[in-house]
């Protein structure tokens, strides 16, 4: 800290903030040119990757060709009553939508949330949402279950290509999300469901 | 200093008292460094992959000031308060402080070894503050009362064992239950009380984008997003060589992190924060703690580079046999031993000399650090500062005057002789480490020179 | 073609038979080769210990030595990367001249003689040690690390040899703890390292340990004729050197 007179947490803050900015000014190296990375995009996608990846990182992936095939299968996998929530008008008749006002905390209860991606990574099995889609960031967490909806169009070959859709996008919050939650940290035993979701399942459309 | 000097050799040796257990320990690095191995084989542009992330970096490293003026104005556009800290304490009592604010004394964070590196924990022990690690591995080495010996794999020295018998103790697991999906589920049932239950989180930064201000946590578990996501105050702590130009280069960085670190195609979560939720505050902490100072060190400054994926670590063979701690530092193995002179170059005068400078680190470094590299001018610079022991530095004068001169060197009886006395590693004395557990090389009957000099002519 | 022999100062001192089979191998090749009497040491040892400072006059004596040589071969990985990266001198002029001219010896017959066929009989069970100075400093053979092309120099030699059968290590090129002055300040972790490197040949059955540098070699000598194995170590240069011989007569 530089500043003798620390009369406000915010003057502390300025002066150290000038300080490290000076300091990376005169130990900086010479300017080096930021190198092009487009050579790395435009890779064709293939959905055999991506569900292949999806799988081996604990995934789930149902292929489908309409909302009722998702509804069948969701009254299969989940006994009537569970709680279920989403932001899909199409599946109104089987989960909550008008949640999103809800505290995040009072969806601590939720079994099974199902939510639609804006894209899929064929290299490593992640899928993209923001907030937009998840109606709340705690959303895509706090469930037991996860399930996405994708579209099969919508795959990417890696993240290069999804990054070049991605670029000029608005958001809060948004994330790529890979297979169920998980862990390996004891003695690298991979179990799934640390945190978050303990299984995601895909639908691709 | 020659304690200093002794302690990495030390707790190694320390760690090699059970040899059964070393072995279990490399071998599970070795496991993960072949994951590693397998993952890449499948990126036919991973070469060229990590020559772009570096030089990305490198570009970041010549424009960082900028980088940071303009990831701030973004972040604050974004509406985060962005604070600075030029040290460790002052990082801490930042966090301290927004704490008070909410009138708080329990947090919940998530992975940041920028908060290790600062010892934030202790600080705010010491003041009152409870803090719960939310990582599976952080949480047991916490409740171990150990700092994390791996900076992915925190716990990666404990066996599950031991772990069982820990959860037992606090979280009322099962006695002499070891199996890991219990285990995990336990922490799992505790750990989701509290991020029930905490006003104020804390995550790491992975990356911070200067373009939009935004910024990446990585997890595999969802530790991070479950904290900040349920938290009225999401505080990140971040290093100023976190920042990356654009959002694209996260596409870079993104396949390459996780890779490395543990040979998965990406984790789990790669979660992008631009702006906290409606009624949320977010804060971001930009830390110095002595990388502006690393910055200036020519020969050093490629190790602002570091992306924190471990793969160093799990590579390093001298890692694998002398386990996280021997390293004595938040960030242990190669990496570390080259980050952590800069902090205090006595206390860690030891650590560049933890190596066999096999290479194995800057190959496998996935924005290509020259880690030996630094590592051997690092040694160079510790001596050079006096942080060498008197007795070494008087051996070396001797050694480096009989050898620039060729008749002292051969009137020093037979060369061999002084070969035999004087090489580091031959010393010829009962106490010589040498022949604690290896043969000497039996000496034969005639040097090469001598033979030379009986069946060549001069040359 | 006149050739400056560079012989490591412990292999001079323990090992004459590694030095003796390089010098004859090249000049089974039709090089010249002077060994200048008044060599000493690299300097490595100073330099890896922090002291590179302290090897300015050790630079200065080694490369008048070998300033006039066409070339200069080193059968040590080790020793001709520290040279080759650190050899600095008044005469800078001369002493970048010895770094390019520099060569470890097996580099020297695939890159320089381009040697296509070794005419040598060794029919024995033999494990190849990759030193890391020599591999991922020299670049002697593809590293495990890195997405690239496999290449090996000394197993092209290696594989020329008649008679000989290499095994395929569980890790082929992990380093085996010699580290120079590490092996003592770091003592318990050296010979765990060298320990494993050794377990990884024997569960092989190899006969031999072979590879381009002898301090790794002497490292894991010891540690073999501790534990009593029969199992010995050479220098890569006297199996390329090994006399054909026709099998009956061995």
């Amino acid at each position: 800290m530089v500043c003798t007179k620390q009369k406000t947490g915010i003057e502390v803050h300025m002066s150290s903030r000038n300080k490290i900015l000076s300091a990376i000014r005169s130990n900086k190296p010479g300017a080096q040119p930021l190198p092009g990375i487009t050579g790395f995009t435009a890779q064709q996608p293939d959905t055999e990757r991506f569900v292949n990846t999806l799988q081996s990182i604990g995934g789930r992936v149902v292929r489908v060709r309409s909302f009722e095939e998702i509804i069948a299968h969701i009254r299969e996998a989940f006994p009537e009553g569970t709680r279920i929530i989403s932001s899909l008008p199409q599946l109104a008749g089987i989960a909550e939508t008008g949640w999103s006002n809800a505290p995040a905390h009072s969806l601590e209860n939720v079994q099974l949330a199902v939510f639609k991606a804006q894209l899929g990574v064929c290299e490593n099995g992640a899928v993209w949402v923001t907030e937009q889609d998840i109606v709340q960031r705690a959303a895509a967490f706090i469930a037991e279950h996860l399930a996405m909806v994708l579209e099969e169009s919508t795959l990417v070959a890696t993240m290069h290509d999804a990054y070049l859709q991605l670029h000029n996008q608005r958001y809060g919050y948004g994330v790529f999300i890979a297979g169920p939650s998980k862990t390996a940290d004891i003695e690298q035993s991979l179990v799934l469901g640390a945190h978050g979701p303990r299984t995601m399942t895909l639908f691709l459309v | 200093m020659e304690q200093s000097n002794q302690q990495h050799a030390d707790l190694a040796r320390k760690f090699n008292g059970n040899e059964s257990r070393v072995n279990w320990h490399d071998e599970t690095l070795w496991w993960i460094r072949q994951k590693r191995d397998k993952i890449v084989w499948q990126v036919p542009e991973w070469e060229a992959l990590r020559e772009a992330a570096s030089q990305i970096k490198h570009h970041v490293l010549g424009n960082l000031a900028d980088y940071l003026e303009e990831f701030e104005r973004n972040a604050q556009q974004n509406g985060v308060t962005v604070h600075w800290a030029a040290d460790a304490a002052e990082h801490n009592r930042i966090v301290h402080s927004l704490l008070q604010q909410q009138g708080v004394t329990r947090m919940v964070k998530s992975k940041s070894m920028l908060t290790e590196e600062c010892h934030l924990n202790e600080y705010l022990a010491e003041h009152g503050v409870e803090v719960i690690d939310s990582d599976l591995g952080e949480r047991i080495v916490q409740l171990l009362k150990e700092p994390p010996s791996h900076i992915v794999l925190p716990c990666i020295h404990i066996k599950k064992e031991e772990i069982g018998e820990l959860f037992h103790k606090y979280l009322g697991t099962p006695e002499g239950n070891a199996d890991p999906q219990l285990l995990t589920h336990a922490a799992r049932l505790h750990v989701r009380e509290v991020f029930m239950s905490r006003k104020v989180a804390l995550t790491g930064v992975n990356f911070a984008v200067a373009e939009t201000g935004e910024f990446v946590v990585c997890t595999n578990e969802g530790n991070a997003d479950m904290g900040a996501h349920l938290a009225d105050v999401h505080i990140a702590s971040m290093g100023i060589e976190k920042i990356i130009p654009r959002r694209e280069h996260l596409g870079v960085f993104l396949r390459l992190l996780t890779r490395s670190a543990t040979g998965q195609p990406v984790t789990t979560y790669s979660s992008h924060f631009a702006k906290p939720r409606p009624g949320q505050q977010m804060h971001l902490v930009i830390v110095d703690n002595g990388r502006t100072v690393q910055l200036g060190r020519e020969q050093f400054r490629n190790s602002l580079k570091c992306i924190r994926c471990a793969a160093c670590m799990n590579t390093c063979p001298v890692y694998r046999r002398s386990g996280g701690h021997s390293y004595h530092t938040a960030i242990a193995g190669p990496i570390g031993s080259i980050l952590a002179p800069n902090l205090d170059m006595k206390q860690y005068a030891d650590l560049p000399f933890a190596s066999t400078l096999c290479g194995s680190c800057s190959n496998v470094c996935p924005v290509k650090i020259d880690i030996h590299n630094q590592l051997y001018q690092w040694r160079q610079v510790i001596t050079q500062n006096g942080h060498s022991p008197a007795a070494k530095t008087a051996a070396m004068k001797v050694m480096a005057t009989t050898l620039s001169q060729p008749k002292v060197y051969t009137l020093a009886g037979k060369a061999g002789r002084w070969v035999l006395r004087n090489m580091p590693w031959l010393v010829n004395n009962r106490l010589n480490p040498w022949y604690k557990q290896r043969n000497m090389p039996e000496a034969p009957k005639q040097s090469f020179r001598e033979w030379y000099a009986q069946n060549k002519k001069q040359g | 073609m006149t050739i400056g022999l560079f012989i490591p100062c412990y292999v001079d001192q323990f090992y004459p038979r590694a030095a003796i089979a390089t010098l004859e191998l090249l000049e089974k090749y039709g090089c010249s080769v002077s060994f200048p009497a008044a060599q000493t040491c690299c300097g490595q040892p100073m330099a890896n210990s922090g002291y590179e400072h302290l090897t300015h006059s050790c630079n200065e004596h080694f490369t008048t030595l070998f300033a006039d040589y066409d070339y200069v071969v080193c059968p040590s990985g080790s020793c001709t990367l520290h040279v080759k990266d650190h050899l600095h001198a008044s005469n800078e002029q001369a002493a970048l001249g010895i770094r390019r001219k520099l060569y470890e010896l097996t580099e020297f017959l695939t890159d320089v003689l381009q040697v296509t066929t070794i005419d040598a009989y060794f029919p024995y069970r033999v494990g190849m040690h990759q030193s890391c100075h020599g591999q991922r400093g020299l670049h002697l053979a593809q590293m495990s690390e890195l997405v690239a092309p496999p290449f090996s120099k000394p197993l092209q030699l290696l594989q020329q040899v008649k008679g000989i059968e290499l095994v395929s290590l569980n890790r082929k090129d992990e380093c085996c703890g010699f580290g120079g002055t590490f092996c003592v300040t770091e003592e318990a972790v050296s010979v765990k390292m060298g320990k494993d490197r050794v377990a990884d040949h024997l569960q092989h059955d190899v006969q031999y340990i072979t590879g381009v540098d002898m301090s790794c070699l002497m490292h894991m000598e010891g540690i073999l004729k501790r534990r009593g194995s029969k199992v010995q170590v050479i220098h890569i240069a006297e199996i390329l050197n090994a006399a054909v011989l026709q099998p009956a007569t061995v």
